[in-house]
Formats: structure tokens, sequence, C-alpha cells
């Protein structure tokens, strides 16, 4: 098998398990939802993944479990509630929600909230999510009392049937393979790939010729600070940045502002880093740190270097890259104490859509006035936008609905928004200055009357 | 166990066309399509592909040994394009090699030649220039043009619904494998294994009996593998019989979208005349239907439309006229609601624009014109039963539409960017295929000598639970334990002639047939324990829970013995069965008769808050009361209504298909068409089932679910409207479906010096 080809294409057809479907084969549907689970030390941590989007290659050392893996003699308790609801009608995206239910259980701490964005990146066309949302409700009352939920180890969920009992000797048998990592699956001109949650919609057949090269998927540190600036490796996922106690700590809401980002299947997988080279006009995390003034670090064998990520794009998909360089790092000036940030995005689709238009913002405030500020924008040009001259003009002012009026002359002027199937420039445009509007009103409801800006 | 199917399915167990176990030497099909609309082929350059290494043949029109044709009710459309394509994505080429991979690759390499010729997406310039695949079509009822005159208000005005995809989660697919005498036999992911027959007869050149059908189960149907699931299955049988080898065609999703139809979009005109008490007295409406390429079965879906145009109401005078526009789009097909939904929102969006001309609330009209017994409908049909006033009022004192408009308005008048708007929708839904000869099912029951029972029908499971409504029914009559009853899959073999499983007859036709079989098969048992036991004619025998009673008395003999002594008695313990729906006609000259058995009626109001900053909505809640009759299994058919119900929301909101004006289409996968996912969905789907309901029409006096509720979706446009209103009172909204985010967005600050509501408190 092609250490490029996709997983999925390895269940379905070198091992033959039907269990897991092929529907959109873009992410975009999770019928071909898979657990995979990967040792750290003596403990094993498992992430629902979409296998239509996963490498073989990133399976090396790691537990990949299908459908066919959860089925014990007698049905999960998860399938059993579904059978009884009619949460299945056709059944082609019901193994999908098994595993990603399964999987949510599998995290510590569970709650309502958290399972369900776990089938956010589930499609479900018959039922109308009623009994789907029904099995769940019901799923944790008997759970939530029973199970301790703060521990809820293998062994918790193998007594309670929801994993078969051959889970308790992954982990052993995970350390007896030993296995090393393989960074390098092909010799020449390989994709350089992390999550590949990108990569393989745009690339699957050039990935297959050229072979990949993934990023070594490093268990040590990955954000971390020091006196000036916040750190963040690459190869962070966006679970793992809305998860990190750093960032929360400076911003709160951060779980929040990414929950938007893709599905919980691929904020699994998908990386900062990629979401950075992908140079996509739309990134929604690339957004959120280019207001933030993040630099990146890049390595290549005989050197580092630094460019601003407000200066890393050069037109559409061009980027201040060269190919023996890899993103390593992302750093950013630790926010002080009177900053503000915020976030926001509109799509057609609230989840798992790309924005029409995503924006952030990062402000200085000293006394009234804006010591400095600092907006970004997607979707408004060809690359990740910062938006200099609007940003420029707010320094230094007040907050008041009239500067903000003025602020928007600059940003027309800026902005160069094209109509395509995320909406007409004409909706852009408006698009951004309602979320504009949306940011100030967020962090300064006082100062902002919501008559004035309709 | 009961609930078989979805004990498969949460193991993932069940077998799609895609999962079954294919023969060794199984080669892959993948089609090349036409990259223009509208052309002339000048030129098709295969020759660089046939010596690549894998490929193992290329078929194109030439290759044809019967019809290049698979038009089912008109014959306008070629399997394979021969001199000229008329839309993006018509199959030219069969590319068939021993890897998927290879087909594919091999496809990139061909090269075409197209000259072009000028193409149409609009239904109504099609029109203009004469493009109809089949004459006008018109019903009416009374006199509309004397009618006017005696109204009090009269209100016209446009209205448009865009196309919806489908979305089954299983793509089209077909494999197809030789069999012995020259014939084909063929796996489709079909609704209708006969209609797939008959077409790959046709194309192979060849008699129905050598081409066998078999469809395990389908993975979403909603109508788009009703007619569209031939054109896969045909290609796979041409590359097969040619090739004497089993060929595999599975569409990958980004084709699927590309190249197959889907719900017809429709522009309409519409003039309503009322009193000013709310009375409508007459209704015009003429439908421009975007039919795509060809004809498919949008002249049956343009009739469904005339008959739903009133919808849930009695008009006294009605002209309907629909026409049926070709366009250089693939061409258009069923979809859950066939043609229904698209009348039905001209009807309401006629009555918003009626009430909002009169300053009142839309269900203040909706009430008062609701259908009674005995009317009539503008094809003729009278009403014989109407539980449309019962629904209604029902779901009226339940919820209490007064008291929720009273809460919205005091909702937005205390809030300023976010506003709270409410729609009733009451749907009426006639139950039949308009085409009366295809009311007919039929089903095959075998009784093993174990006592198991097998049973065929050519009603396929593609999620609406057919198949558990089906061993419900043979398990009730036989009074034996469910679990002894298996559900086949559909086969031509088995079940000739059968009509599609569609106009959500399928429990009601097959069920129907399948009553008649287990009845004689069960009247064979009781003669034969009658002549085991010597029982005489006047002592009644029965079976009951597996247990033979005498005059209500339990024996000791049991279902397994009673099998088993009948077998040996040579009884026969197979039974073939045909139903037919008695008592309906129509007269397409006339347009007149009764063409529907019965009726389904129910009514919903739904909730939505609207933030007006962004521009973005929450659908809150929808709360419904359904006639299901007597239902058959309450778990199925409620979840029936609530799938309907969340497709029916996002063809109004967010599921948005656009084509440029090149006619490609632009939403070709589902990161650019957006269905409803689990948060879209509404937070509350309240399904009610309307008491004491009964239809003798309807198998155990239940009634068809499959469509009805699907356009209890259609309130959302206007509770959204409503609540776009509450934020810009004197704004003129489009009615024109889908109401996106960036259409309602645009529309709020179409004029951004507009005051906003000024009774803030």
């Amino acid at each position: 098998m092609n250490p490029a080809a996709s997983a999925l294409d390895l269940i379905r057809k070198q091992l033959h398990l039907s269990g897991t479907k092929e529907g959109c084969r873009e992410g975009d549907c999770g019928t071909c939802t898979v657990l995979l689970g990967e040792l750290n030390g003596d403990v094993i941590k498992y992430k629902t993944i979409n296998s239509c989007l996963l490498p073989v290659a990133a399976l090396n050392g790691k537990h990949l479990v299908t459908i066919e893996g959860l089925n014990n003699s007698t049905l999960t308790p998860i399938q059993k509630v579904m059978v009884d609801e009619g949460a299945s009608q056709c059944g082609f995206c019901t193994p999908g929600f098994i595993i990603s239910l399964t999987g949510s259980l599998m995290n510590k701490n569970i709650n309502h909230k958290e399972m369900m964005e776990s089938i956010d990146g589930n499609i479900c066309r018959c039922t109308g999510y009623a009994s789907i949302k029904r099995s769940i409700e019901i799923l944790e009352m008997n759970l939530f009392n029973k199970i301790d939920l703060e521990n809820n180890s293998l062994k918790t969920l193998v007594e309670n049937n929801f994993l078969p009992e051959y889970f308790l000797e992954i982990p052993a048998r995970l350390k007896e393979l030993n296995y090393k990592e393989i960074r390098i699956y092909s010799s020449g001109e390989n994709f350089i790939a992390a999550g590949c949650t990108d990569l393989f919609l745009q690339k699957e057949n050039q990935l297959i010729e050229k072979g990949i090269e993934l990023i070594s998927s490093n268990k040590t540190q990955k954000i971390w600070e020091d006196r000036n600036f916040i750190y963040i490796k690459a190869n962070t996922t966006v679970n793992e940045i809305r998860n990190s106690s750093i960032l929360q700590k400076y911003f709160p809401e951060i779980k929040n502002h990414f929950e938007l980002f893709g599905s919980y299947q691929i904020r699994n997988r998908a990386t900062l880093g990629g979401n950075i080279i992908n140079a996509s006009p739309i990134g929604d995390m690339t957004i959120f740190f280019l207001a933030l003034k993040s630099i990146l670090q890049f390595k290549s064998d005989s050197s580092t270097r630094e460019v601003n990520l407000k200066r890393f794009y050069k037109g559409y998909k061009q980027i201040d890259k060269m190919p023996n360089e890899i993103l390593d790092l992302v750093k950013f000036p630790i926010p002080p104490k009177e900053s503000y940030i915020n976030f926001d995005k509109v799509s057609r689709r609230t989840y798992l859509d790309i924005a029409s238009v995503n924006t952030a913002i990062y402000l200085v405030k000293e006394n009234k006035h804006l010591k400095s500020v600092s907006i970004s924008a997607g979707g408004v040009s060809p690359y990740p936008l910062l938006l200099e001259s609007t940003s420029n003009y707010l320094t230094g002012k007040e907050i008041t609905i009239q500067t903000i009026n003025e602020a928007f002359e600059f940003t027309k002027k800026e902005i160069s928004p094209i109509s395509d199937v995320r909406g007409s420039e004409e909706y852009k445009r408006l698009l951004l200055r309602q979320l504009i509007f949306a940011h100030f009103l967020k962090l300064f409801p006082e100062q902002i009357a919501m008559e004035e800006i309709i | 166990m009961s609930r078989y199917d979805l004990i498969q399915h949460v193991r993932g167990e069940s077998y799609f066309v895609d999962d079954l176990i294919i023969p060794e030497g199984t080669l892959y099909a993948s089609i090349f399509y036409s990259p223009k609309a509208h052309g002339k082929i000048l030129r098709l350059n295969l020759e660089e592909i046939k010596s690549l290494s894998g490929v193992k043949g290329i078929f194109t029109s030439d290759d044809i040994p019967g019809e290049n044709q698979i038009g089912g009710i008109i014959p306008d459309e070629e399997l394979l394009a021969k001199d000229e394509v008329t839309f993006i994505g018509q199959p030219i080429a069969i590319i068939v090699a021993e890897s998927q991979t290879t087909a594919k690759l091999a496809r990139e390499k061909i090269k075409i030649e197209i000259e072009d010729l000028p193409l149409i997406i609009d239904p109504r310039e099609a029109f203009a220039k004469g493009e109809l695949i089949i004459p006008p079509r018109m019903f009416s009822l009374g006199d509309v043009e004397s009618a006017w005159k005696n109204c009090d208000i009269v209100v016209s005005g446009k209205a448009e619904t865009s196309g919806q995809e489908h979305i089954y989660l299983e793509t089209q697919g077909a494999i197809a494998m030789p069999t012995e005498g020259g014939g084909v036999k063929i796996y489709s992911s079909t609704q209708g294994p006969t209609v797939v027959q008959r077409t790959v007869a046709r194309v192979l050149g060849l008699s129905m009996n050598k081409i066998e059908v078999d469809v395990p189960r389908l993975g979403g149907g909603f109508g788009g593998k009703e007619d569209q699931a031939n054109a896969w299955a045909a290609m796979a049988a041409l590359a097969s019989f040619k090739l004497k080898k089993p060929v595999k065609l599975v569409l990958p999703r980004q084709e699927d979208i590309k190249v197959t139809g889907k719900r017809h979009p429709y522009s309409a005109d519409f003039k309503i005349g009322l009193t000013n008490e709310g009375n409508i007295l007459a209704y015009e409406v003429t439908f421009y239907q975007n039919a795509g390429a060809s004809a498919d079965l949008s002249p049956a879906i343009l009739d469904r439309t005339l008959f739903h145009s009133t919808n849930s109401y009695f008009i006294p005078n009605v002209k309907a006229t629909g026409f049926c526009c070709r366009t250089n789009l693939p061409p258009n097909t069923a979809f859950r609601g066939f043609g229904g939904p698209q009348a039905m929102f001209v009807m309401e969006a006629a009555i918003y624009k009626a009430a909002e001309k009169m300053g009142i609330d839309p269900f203040i009209i909706q009430r008062k014109n609701l259908l009674n017994e005995g009317d009539e409908f503008p094809y003729g049909q009278k009403i014989k039963s109407s539980n449309a006033r019962r629904c209604w009022t029902e779901l009226d004192e339940k919820y209490q539409l007064t008291e929720i408009k009273n809460k919205i308005e005091r909702f937005n008048n205390s809030n300023i960017l976010s506003k709270k708007g409410f729609a009733v929708m009451p749907v009426c839904f006639g139950i039949s295929f308009t085409n009366t000869f295809m009311n007919q099912a039929s089903a095959l029951v075998h009784i093993y000598s174990d006592g198991s029972v097998g049973i065929t029908t050519a009603a396929i499971e593609m999620g609406q639970g057919v198949n558990e409504k089906l061993r419900k029914i043979a398990a009730n009559i036989f009074s034996i334990n469910i679990n002894k009853v298996k559900i086949e899959s559909s086969n031509t073999t088995r079940i000739a002639n059968a009509s599609p499983t569609a106009a959500s007859s399928s429990a009601d036709l097959n069920g129907k047939a399948l009553e008649v079989a287990c009845n004689s098969l069960r009247d064979r048992l009781t003669g034969s324990i009658r002549q085991e036991l010597k029982i005489e004619n006047n002592i009644s025998v029965h079976i009951k829970d597996e247990l033979v009673y005498i005059i209500d008395k339990p024996t000791e003999l049991k279902w397994e013995d009673v099998i088993k002594s009948a077998f040996m008695k040579r009884v026969n313990l197979s039974s073939q069965s045909q139903y037919a729906t008695p008592g309906i006609s129509f007269d397409k000259g006339t347009s007149k008769g009764n063409p529907f058995a019965y009726y389904s009626f129910g009514t919903a109001v739904l909730e939505v808050t609207l933030d007006c900053l962004r521009g973005i909505y929450k659908i809150d809640s929808i709360k419904v009361l359904h006639d299901f009759g007597k239902s058959l299994d309450k778990v199925i058919d409620k979840g029936q209504a609530e799938g309907a119900i969340v497709q029916g929301l996002g063809w109004m909101t967010i599921e948005d298909v656009v084509y440029n004006d090149q006619g490609k289409l632009l939403t070709d996968s589902l990161s650019t068409y957006k269905i409803p996912d689990v948060h879209f969905a509404p937070e509350n789907i309240e399904i009610n089932f309307l008491e004491n309901s009964i239809n003798p029409m309807g198998i155990f006096n239940s009634k068809a679910i499959g469509e009805p509720p699907l356009m209890y979706g259609i309130g959302v446009y206007f509770a959204l409207i409503n609540a776009m209103k509450a934020f810009r009172p004197n704004n003129i909204f489009p009615i024109a479906a889908p109401l996106t985010p960036e259409k309602v967005l645009l529309s709020l600050y179409s004029n951004l010096n507009e005051p906003i509501s000024s009774n803030i408190s």
C-alpha cells in the first residue's frame, strides 16, 4: 500500500472491512470516521479521525479501530440506544456516528456539549438528527450517574460494554511493537505534511505519485511561554490549541472560537502550521494569529529564519517560503493585561463550513483610547489580510460609532473581495462591516449603542 | 430481535452496493462527461488512452447493441451522447480498467473538441424560446376571470424556489456481471429495479428476462434513484456485456453531485383574490419548471405541482398552468414531494403577500380557507375525509398560536439586534402515483419447512423502514414472532413489473400485496390443520402467538408443527399476490378525475430567531400535528416526519444549488453545498400523532408518511420573513428560496439608512 494513500482505501479495499463508508472523500460527511489510538507512555489516547483524509503512513505504530472493532457479541449501549430510538434510517452514516460517540466517551469528564461536539462532523440525511439527539440524552441519563466520568478509563468502558475487552491489551501490544517513527516514505520530491486534512482534498493524486513526508508527531511540549512570547509548534492540532491551558489563560474564549473550525474529526488532525502554509484566504486559525502579530519561524538544514505572518502572503496561495524550509514554530507577543481579543465568523452553515468572512481583532486600551489595534479579515482578499490602514486609523482614537464608521472608509479601500460560491462581493463587504461592529459590540457593549449601528 | 436492519446498521454490517463482495477479476468503470452545457461534438480522441496499461475497454454510443436511449416518459435522453451534448456532466464514454485509479487517470487524458451552441439556464427564457418538453398543462375549477371582480383584495407577484441536491449518503452505483446465455445480472442502487431492467434491456437489445436486477438496500434515495439510477446500471451493464467481465461503477461524491439531476427549480407568477374577511375566491398560478436537458420524470412532477397548487385550501376559482421548460442543466428529477413542495411554496407566498397587503397575520387567511369534507380540488376530486381542520385546531389548542404570536412580539419589543418570527404551515398531500397504472404491487412469500418466512416485494429499503413494516404485517397476520420473518433483497426475477419505491406508497402498495399473500397462506394453513385434526368447518381454528387455537382454546400444536405437517401434506407454502389500488382514475385529456386513494394532512408551527447583525438565524422549534392514520410503527413514522422536515428546512434555507451562466454547477461538493447538520437542525422538533384517524385505503389503517412532512419545512421561509419584518417593518422581502444568510443580510441592509422598528421598549 502506498503510504500516501488514504486509510479509507486501506480499510475498504485491502482489508475488506466495509463498515467504514465513503460518503464524500473530503471530510465533510463523517461516514468514514475511525478511531486512532496513540500510545504516550503507558496511556493510550484515542481520537476520532476522517479516514479519507488520513494517510496510511500516519497509522504507523498506532491502533486503528473501525466499527468492526467495536462490535461485541451484544450491542454496545450506544448501538442499542440508536436502535431503540430509530436513530438510524438508511444506515449509511450510522457507523460513523457510533464511532464518534464512542470516541467522545474516551475523553475524560465528558459533558453534553462535548458529546454534541463529537458529532458535528457527522452528516445524516435521513433522521433530521432528532432521534440521534434523543439517543444521546438517554445515553447521558444512563451514563452520567453510573460511570465515574472523571476517570473513565478504558477499563470502565470495557466493563460497561462500550468497548470490547481486547482494548485492554492494546497498550501492551503497541508497546511490544516498539516501532520507530518513520518520517520519509519515499525518495525525491515529497510532500511535507502534518494533518493532511486539506492536502488530501487538493492533491491526493500528487501525494500518491510523489510520496509523503510526515512531520513527526512530536510528543514533547507543543505550547509554551516565556517572558515575552507564547510559542506554538507548527504541528499543534486545533484541538490541542483549544485545550491549551496557556492559551486559555490569555484567550478565555479560544475553545469556542475554534469550535467553528472544520469538524471535531478535522480539529483532531488539522494543525496550525498546515492552516498557515495552506494559505487559504479564509483560514480560521491564520486569521486569529494574524491579528496577534504572529511571527513564523522556519527551519531548514542550515538555518532558521523568521517572517512576520502579515508579510508571509504574497498573493493567492503565494507564500514566502523556500522549498527546503519547514515551518517549525509560531510565536507572538504575550498580550498585555489591558488587551482585548475577539474572533467572529459567518458561514452559510454555522458548523463545519468555510467562512464567507471571518475576522479577528486584537487591541490594547489605555483609558478611553485605543493604544493599538490589529484587525484581520479572511474572505475579503486573495490571502488572509491584516487590515492595516483600518487598524492604523483606529489606533489612538476613542471608541465611538463615528470613529468606527470613519475607519470603514479605510476598510473599503484595503479589501478586494470577489464573488464566489461563499458569497457575492457585495455581501462580503457588508458582512465584514457587520462583523467589525460585532467585535466592538462584544468587547465594549457599554460604549456602543445598538441602535446606532443599524 | 425486531429492527433487524438497524441492528445491522449500527454494527456496520449492512451491505450497500459498494460493500458487496465482488467476483475475482472485477473491472472498474469511470465515465467521461461533457465539459460543455451545449455543443456539437466535433472530435473525440480516445486513441491515446486505448493503449494505456490496465485499460480494458472504452465504449461510446457506437458500441451500444440496442437503443442509445434511456428516456422513460419521453425518449429524449441518450445513454451516451453521440453528436450533441446538452448539459455539463452528460456521459459520453465509459472507460473500463483494472482499477478505479487507472480508469480515472485514463479518463483525464481524453481530449474532446466541442463547438459551442447557445445555451439556456433559465426556464422563463426556455419558455420564451418555445423550448417546452411537453405541451402546457392546465388545471382549472370555476372561473377565475369572472371571480376577480368579486374580490376585495387582489395581489399578484412572483415566487421562486431553487433546486435541491439529494445528498443520499450512498452515491449512485451498480455492479454488472455476465450471466449464462448472454444476459446480465446487475446489483443496483435504485428505487426502481424494474425500470433499471427495462432500460438495460433496451440499451443492450435484449429481452427483459435476460436482465436480472437485484437491490440489497439503499443508503438513501429521496427520489434521486427513482429514474436516475438507470444510467449507471446501463453503463456498467454495457461494459460488462461487451467485455464478458464483472464491472463496477460507483460514483465519487463530486461526480454524483455534478452530473445527476436535482429537485426542480421553479419560477412562478401568482395572482390571488380575497374578500375583506380573508376568504380566498380566486387563485391563478403559472409555473415555469426548470426541467433540465431532457424529460426524465419532469412531466409527472409538473402534474403533481398542479395537483397541489392549492395546498390544503379550498379555492372555488382556480387556474393553474404549468410549463415544462427545457434548459441545459442536468435533467432534474424526483425529490421527496415530487413537485408538490414547489406548488405549496407559491400558494403560501400568495397568502403571505395578501396578508401583508391586508395588514393581518397570514394564519388568519390560512385557517379560514382550510379544506372541508366534500370540497373539490381543481382536478375534480372531492375530498371524502378531511382532517385538515382537525389537525389545525388540535395544534392550536395544544400550542396556542395567539400566545406564540404574543410571546414573539414581547421578545421583539425588548430586543434590538435579535428578532423572532413564526409561521404556520398546513399540508395536504395526495397519496397514489398520479399515473394510475403504477398503483400496483406484488409480493412473494415463502414459508420454509422450518417455519421461517422469506418475503420479497419491490419495496426498496432506503431508510424509510419499509422492511420493518412488512415484517410486522406478515408477523401480525401469521401471528408469529417477527424474528421468523426475513425480507429478501428486491429482485426482478422474484418480482416482475414493479413500480418504483416512490410516491410515499411503498408500505401501502407492497403491504397490501403482502397482506393478500399472507392471508391466502394463512387460509391454506388453517385448512391443513382442519384436515390434520379432522375439525369441521363450523369450528373456528386459528393461530395465535405461534400456537394453534381451536374455538379459542390453545392446543399443543405449534407453528413449526403446522408448517411441517402442511409440507408433508404437500400444501403449497409459497404465495404470490398482486394488489391494485381500487377506485382511482385520472383523465389526462380533461385533467379531471380521482387520482388519489386518500390524502395526508397536518399542520406545523415554526419559530425562528434571527441575528440581525450578522444575518444568520436559528430554527428554534417546529411543532407538528400530523395525521399518520393508525401508525404501523410510531418510531419509524416519527423518524420519517422528523427527517423529511429537516430536508424541507434545508431546501428553504441553506441548501443552495448554484450554476454559473455557462451551466456549470458551482456548489459541486459537500464543502460548498451545505445540508443541515446536528447544530442546524431545530433544537426542538415535536411530532404529535392525530388521534382516532383511520384510513381503510392504507394497510391496517395506516397512512403514507414519506413525503408529506417535508412540506412543513416551507413554513421556515415565512417565519424568517416574519422576523425580518420585525427588524425592518418597511422592507419588502424577496420571495425566492432558499433564504440563505447572504440573502437575509443583504435584504436587511438593502437600504442602510432605513430606520429600524421604533417601538423598542
